[in-house]
């Protein structure tokens, strides 16, 4: 029997019954925690939380709130040495799952739970063929001989939409792009028609339309196959998108959870609150500063007593010091707040200040840096049997940047965003066209000159865990950059740290610490103070905040907007996510595969996107708000990026565009002012 | 794959021909003549008219680069002259020697690989246990104590406690399987432990990174039997970096076994090599050095296409 077969009618009868049966998974008062060299730390306590068949729930959190703990408990996949659950009842399907052996709980992993994990590059084995890979738990599981799990194999692969299914299975992972092998990784959990799919992050190392694409398919597969999915995620728009239920979780415990629509439109915790507020949003007007929750989370080596959030939460009473239960609310979810009542009754309202759409003046005189028609080609060498081949990164791409303004620069990966930021940089050699800097080209200037302009000039990078020294301490970091250029005498060093330090909000004596003392958001501020230890004009910010949970982005994000104002810095702001784009920018450039697709003031180009692939890709973006996502049908976007290798003729874009027609593969269409003040390279507008 | 190849083989000539010159004229910047060991060395008396002659006679008289480029043009066929020394082939005198050197090398390899692979694995699965810290000591120990010395205390224990020795003159394997191999495991058993810490250490290390990455938590929860994700999908990525540690350790037994065949009493690669360096036979010490360099070059091709062979990745580009 196939496994199509089986979706269809069998759904409504599920649903019928769904409230009389009792739950798949039920997890109780789940308890795990870590043995480090540091103490124990408790990375989930006193976890409970129900699955009913054919249910989706999704479990939110930031980083080190114990939402993927969980999982891996329930899989019983925790490392062996250190992971430890001392406490719980994880009931799956009338088994107790915590009770069983090894051989019997193998027996379960990939026929009756299977997972998906989040980074599809490294979650399949480079040296086995994906056949082999999709083959391997249909032939332990249900015991198929080779044929078998070909021929099913090939199903599932037409089942997650990859095309050519029989030819690709003696294929490798690295021949896959990221979304196909997330879609292998997805036919590997589906293989043996699994009750239950835990899916860590499937979502978050993908590329917004990809992430549209893989988004759709687990919701129909699980609608369709009545398969229940669990889904742990810090994106809110994903859990909108998806969701039944919620389980918002923070510091090991679950704050609140509830029916998707209660969180969302009626949250009863300030901390699910305080979530909503500070994730920007592409469905609302833009506030004038960015909603964050202030502070940290807890370090759950040593954790506060009483009320895990109580320390960052704005409605903190005396109460709070004591351990809240989980309290039933008229929602019919359940909060972990003493308050949860004044909340419901509408005492305490933490929501995001109305928008009121400000906008920046900027000083439109002579620009801070001006790009030119600029392209850089590389020289890619083929593997053990191609030649070289050239690959056009970035073609033909022109902007300005005024004194104080942010240009935002959006585009998904390998659409040579970043090389456009390290060409500015002086870091690349650009094949053709300028860039002037300050008045200054970077081509023609001298040695001494290109030296004052780099100092003009800095950047703060994606990855705070790599781009800090570790064997520095924070006041030799930003000291480094003083000293080298004597921006400062000697002995104004110290001082100056400290100013420097306390403009990015953080206390002088953060100058002892190295970096792997300090939290992500904390590193990355250094970073920031490191860039204005230059007194620079302009800063390129490479997904500055991409790395970074939602309020600890937040707040970066205001701090930066802060420092502008202050300095009148530029800013070149280069990130994949459109709502922060959208916060943080005065005009924005979007670019697909090398060329700008289009230019627009910020407000323009989200209200009425001219071109088709700006459409598509805020079509693409899931909003964090469950009433929006369930009425709308998203619009997907074909197919993938096409291949640097064998880039497409005329527009980039007519591969995969909904509009494209003959022309479109004959012409490269110029970009034009459509408007005024709006540019876009499309002839169909 | 087969483009790669040649243009592996034919970088390997200018690799070659930079050690041809390196050695060639070192040899000569280095005081000591072969004439006078060769005719005064048992402290006879010898004219100087008779020296000249024999110089003359090896054609060592003549302009250095000529000397340089006759050994080239000769080498380009294959022919890489007389030992100075014994009148013989170069070629000759060091294919005997090969055929054991190699033996051995070939049987230490076997040895290294069939221990270290169950230890590395054993080590890394039951790491902080005492099957663990018994393989550590054990690596320890054979990364520590020098080949000739554990060769000493081999013989030192067949005799001893066998009250026997191993033959002396050496039967090739094609004569006397049975007379070879008993003179030649031992040797090859000395050089192979510390061949096999090397590599065993290596396995460990590398297939305790392995286990770690997300591919074996996804082998895993696919429900694959905890024997599958160790041997199908953890060690055979884990055996990738020790291929290169095989490579360039065999390659070190060909011309680096000096004194553990003086401890054996074999007459491999590492004795004639000192015998021909004391005695300045610069023919001799030039082809050799040639030869190992070669070797030296295929065995690391020979590894990268091995890689190739086991990694996908490289087969077929990025």
């Amino acid at each position: 029997m196939s496994i199509v077969e089986l979706g269809g009618d069998l759904r409504e009868k599920v649903d019928a019954r769904r409230d009389l049966a009792a739950p798949l998974l039920a997890v109780e008062d789940l308890h795990t925690q870590f043995n480090t060299s540091r103490g124990v730390v408790r990375a989930v306590e006193g976890v409970s939380f129900t699955v009913n068949p054919g249910e989706i729930v999704a479990i939110v959190g930031e980083s080190g709130s114990g939402k993927s703990v969980t999982a891996l408990s329930i899989m019983r996949l925790l490392p062996r040495l250190t992971g430890k659950i001392p406490k719980g009842k994880i009931t799956f399907d009338g088994r107790s799952l915590l009770d069983l052996s090894d051989e019997e709980m193998r027996e379960i992993r990939g026929r009756e739970i299977s997972m998906i994990f989040q980074e599809p590059m490294t979650s399949l084995n480079p040296l086995l063929t994906i056949g082999l890979q999709i083959k391997e738990p249909l032939q332990i599981h249900l015991g198929m001989s080779d044929e078998q799990a070909q021929a099913r194999a090939i199903e599932l692969l037409t089942l997650v939409g990859i095309p050519d299914p029989a030819g690709r299975l003696d294929q490798y992972p690295h021949q896959f792009s990221g979304g196909m092998r997330q879609r292998v990784m997805i036919a590997i959990g589906l293989a043996c028609n699994p009750k239950l799919i835990i899916a860590d992050e499937p979502t978050t190392a993908l590329d917004v339309t990809i992430q549209a694409q893989i988004l759709e398919l687990m919701k129909n597969l699980s609608r369709k196959l009545n398969i229940a999915l669990i889904v742990i995620t810090h994106n809110l728009g994903v859990v909108a998108r998806y969701a039944d239920r919620v389980i918002v979780m923070y510091a090991a415990r679950v704050a609140e959870q509830g029916p998707a629509e209660a969180v969302f439109h009626k949250p009863r915790h300030p901390y699910s609150m305080g979530l909503l507020r500070s994730v920007p949003r592409l469905d609302r007007p833009r506030g004038a500063k960015l909603e964050t929750i202030e502070g940290l989370p807890p370090n759950l080596a040593s954790p506060p007593p009483g009320c895990r959030f109580a320390p960052r939460c704005p409605y903190r009473i005396p109460i709070c010091d004591q351990e809240p239960p989980l309290f039933a609310t008229d929602t019919g979810g359940q909060s972990r707040c003493h308050r949860h009542a004044e909340i419901a009754a509408g005492a305490i309202n933490w929501a995001a200040a109305p928008g009121v759409g400000e906008n920046r003046v900027t000083d439109m005189a002579a620009p801070v840096l001006s790009v030119r028609n600029l392209s850089k080609n590389f020289m890619v060498a083929g593997g053990l049997r191609r030649g070289t081949t050239t690959v056009r990164a970035v073609q033909d791409v022109s902007f300005n940047i005024h004194r104080g303004e942010t240009l935002g620069l959006v585009g998904e990966s390998g659409c040579g965003k970043t090389t456009v930021g390290r060409l500015i940089l002086d870091l690349e050699e650009p094949t053709a066209g300028d860039i002037e800097f300050e008045g200054q080209n970077l081509a023609t200037a001298s040695a001494a000159q290109i030296k004052a302009m780099r100092r003009k000039m800095q950047v703060i990078f994606q990855d705070p865990y790599s781009s800090l020294n570790p064997r520095m301490t924070v006041g030799q970091i930003i000291a480094e950059p003083l000293q080298v250029y004597k921006i400062v005498e000697r002995r104004k060093v110290q001082p100056r740290v400290a100013e420097l330090l306390e403009n990015v909000g953080l206390r002088p004596e953060m100058a002892e610490r190295y970096p792997h003392q300090l939290s992500g958001g904390q590193r990355q501020r250094v970073g920031i103070a490191r860039a204005l230890a230059m007194e620079p004009s302009f800063i390129v910010c490479d997904e500055a905040v991409s790395a970074l949970d939602v309020s600890i982005q937040g707040q970066i994000i205001n701090l930066l907007e802060d420092l502008q104002r202050k300095f009148k810095l530029a800013f070149l702001f280069i990130a994949h996510d459109l709502a922060v784009v959208r916060h943080i920018s005065a005009r924005v450039v979007v670019m697909y595969f090398g060329r700008v697709m289009e230019i627009a003031d910020r407000d323009a180009i989200y209200r009425e996107p001219l071109h088709p692939y700006t459409r598509v890709l805020l079509d693409a973006a899931p909003v964090p708000d469950p009433t929006v996502e369930k009425q709308r049908e998203p619009r997907l976007i074909k197919g993938e990026l096409p291949s640097h290798m064998a880039p497409p003729s005329g527009c980039v874009f007519n591969t995969r565009c909904p509009m494209a027609s003959q022309e479109c593969r004959e012409i490269v269409p110029p970009l034009e002012e459509k408007r005024p003040g709006h540019f876009a390279a499309c002839i169909k507008v | 794959m087969l483009r790669y190849t040649i243009n592996r083989v034919l970088l390997a000539i200018p690799t070659l021909f930079g050690v041809a010159v390196l050695v060639f004229f070192l040899l000569r910047v280095v005081p000591g003549d072969i004439v006078e060991i060769k005719l005064r060395g048992d402290g006879g008396s010898v004219t100087q008219e008779t020296i000249e002659l024999e110089r003359k006679r090896l054609g060592l008289d003549r302009p250095l680069a000529v000397q340089f480029g006759e050994w080239m043009v000769n080498m380009a066929k294959f022919d890489f002259g007389t030992s100075m020394w014994t009148e013989r082939p170069v070629i000759t005198e060091i294919a005997i020697r090969l055929e054991l050197s190699l033996q051995v090398a070939i049987m230490a390899t076997i040895i290294a690989v069939l221990l270290a692979i169950p230890m590395g694995t054993m080590a890394a699965l039951f790491r902080d246990t005492w099957i663990d810290y018994l393989v550590r000591v054990l690596t320890i120990g054979g990364l520590s104590i020098p080949s000739f010395w554990f060769g000493m205390l081999i013989m030192l224990a067949l005799l001893s406690f066998f009250n026997w020795l191993p033959p002396i003159t050496f039967t090739p394997i094609y004569v006397d399987p049975i007379a070879n191999l008993q003179q030649l495991i031992w040797p090859a058993l000395a050089v192979g432990y510390r061949y096999c810490a090397v590599v065993a250490r290596m396995i460990r290390s590398s297939l305790l990174e392995v286990l770690n990455e997300d591919y074996i938590r996804t082998a895993r929860a696919k429900g694959v039997y905890e024997r599958l994700v160790i041997s199908r999908h953890a060690l055979r990525n884990a055996l990738l970096p020790a291929i290169t540690v095989i490579g360039l350790e065999f390659t070190f037994l060909i011309g680096g076994l000096v004194v553990t065949e003086q401890v054996f009493n074999l007459n491999g690669i590492g004795q004639l090599f000192v015998q021909s360096v004391s005695r300045n036979d610069f023919t001799l010490i030039q082809g050799m050095v040639m030869l190992i360099a070669a070797f030296y070059v295929f065995v690391n091709l020979a590894i990268d296409l091995l890689y190739a062979v086991f990694d996908p990745r490289i087969r077929y580009g990025k």
